[in-house]
């Protein structure tokens, strides 16, 4: 959801950044984007190629990390992949799983020059 | 502009006011989203031009809203207000809610309210007549609030200290999940003339939340609605929420849903 207002808030921190480092062009922009975040990755592509226009973003080469969500059972401690919300646990069965990654949707680092 | 839902939060969300005509003021403006094009870079890094150097960011993409949200979450515990984000989709109730819930707490607590739609007073005007302090945020095509507009709209309030702040957010299951507003806690309304699955269909919101109020209570007995399933589904997408059945219309659990509220007020 809102992957072009969340592609040019990419586009304006990375921009803002490069100009403090004295950099007019952004080769590269490495983001994170877990599985839980609520962002569709092909979207984020799509919206980013034109949000980009005109910006010193424009070339950048979008590397984008997908990283799995896990949980962890508040009952019995164990920890394991999950897909969303809605999970049980697989050791004792129960509904009682805290999300502790998966949700982030960051920008790692960036190439400039 | 959001290619789902076509919504553009930049586009200026506007704040208005019941029984004031001419009141009339643009957000979003100030938020500016800009891009500089054609910035000049100092030429006194010119050691530096041409080459090509990776620098770490580690910066959270929804920073500025979340940045936003602390400060108004900071703001509202210096104010000792307790700010309450209501979230539903549309017609679940939400306002009704609110308009039975500022009589109760007359005399003893003083409540404010931010009412979110995309279009129309309609919803504040309802609250108005109840004579407490409101403001509109009409959204035009965005479908949630976020940090800026209630920052914005809580500024044309004079919020007492030790006061509630009703935010009713624009009736949607989906986006305002993602948007921090600095609320002190998140209730989500459902009713039960919507499915008893919501939770599993929308997760993402009910995992966010601190209670569930399942609305409508009085029309259980013309439908077929399990609440004990509904209540089961949402425990499993978040077993720490709170749960209180509720009908704003005849006043059934609206005590329960009091106490709630009460004992929040009296802890800040």
């Amino acid at each position: 959801m809102h992957e072009m207002s969340i592609a040019m808030s990419v586009i304006d921190a990375v921009t803002d950044r490069a100009g403090k480092e004295g950099c007019t062009r952004v080769t590269a922009i490495d983001l994170v984007v877990g599985s839980l975040s609520g962002v569709q990755v092909e979207s984020l592509r799509f919206c980013f190629s034109a949000a980009a226009r005109n910006t010193p973003a424009e070339r950048a080469e979008l590397v984008i990390e997908e990283r799995d969500a896990s949980g962890v059972c508040e009952e019995c401690g164990a920890q394991f992949p999950v897909a969303g919300y809605h999970v049980c646990c697989p050791e004792c069965g129960l509904f009682r799983v805290r999300v502790v990654s998966g949700e982030e949707l960051a920008v790692k680092s960036i190439t400039i020059e | 502009m959001c290619d789902t839902c076509g919504c553009s939060p930049e586009g200026g969300a506007v704040l208005r006011k019941p029984g004031e005509e001419g009141y009339h003021v643009h957000i979003g403006d100030e938020a500016g989203h800009h891009h500089d094009h054609g910035h000049d870079h100092e030429h006194g890094h010119s050691h530096h031009h041409g080459e090509s150097r990776k620098v770490e960011v580690e910066q959270d993409v929804l920073l500025k809203n979340n940045l936003l949200a602390e400060r108004n979450r900071g703001w509202f515990e210096a104010r000792r207000v307790l700010a309450i984000n209501f979230l539903s989709s549309p017609g679940s109730g939400k306002t009704t809610i609110l308009e039975k819930t500022v009589p109760m707490l007359a005399g003893e607590w003083s409540v404010a309210v931010v009412e979110g739609d995309q279009q129309t007073t309609n919803d504040a005007d309802r609250i108005h007549a109840l004579g407490v302090p409101v403001i509109q945020v009409n959204t035009g095509t965005g479908c949630h609030l976020d940090a800026l507009m209630v920052q914005r709209a809580v500024r044309e309030l004079d919020l007492k200290e030790r006061s509630l702040l009703c935010i009713e957010n624009v009736g949607n299951l989906v986006c305002p999940a993602m948007f921090d507003l600095g609320e002190a806690a998140r209730v989500v309304v459902i009713s039960v003339t919507e499915g008893e699955d919501k939770p599993l269909k929308y997760p993402t919101m009910f995992h966010h939340a601190d209670l569930v109020l399942l609305n409508k209570t009085d029309l259980l007995p013309y439908l077929d609605f399990d609440v004990e399933k509904c209540r089961e589904y949402a425990m499993q997408v978040n077993h720490h929420l709170e749960w209180i059945e509720v009908s704003a219309k005849n006043g059934e659990g609206m005590e329960s849903w009091k106490a709630w509220l009460t004992s929040r007020l009296e802890r800040i």
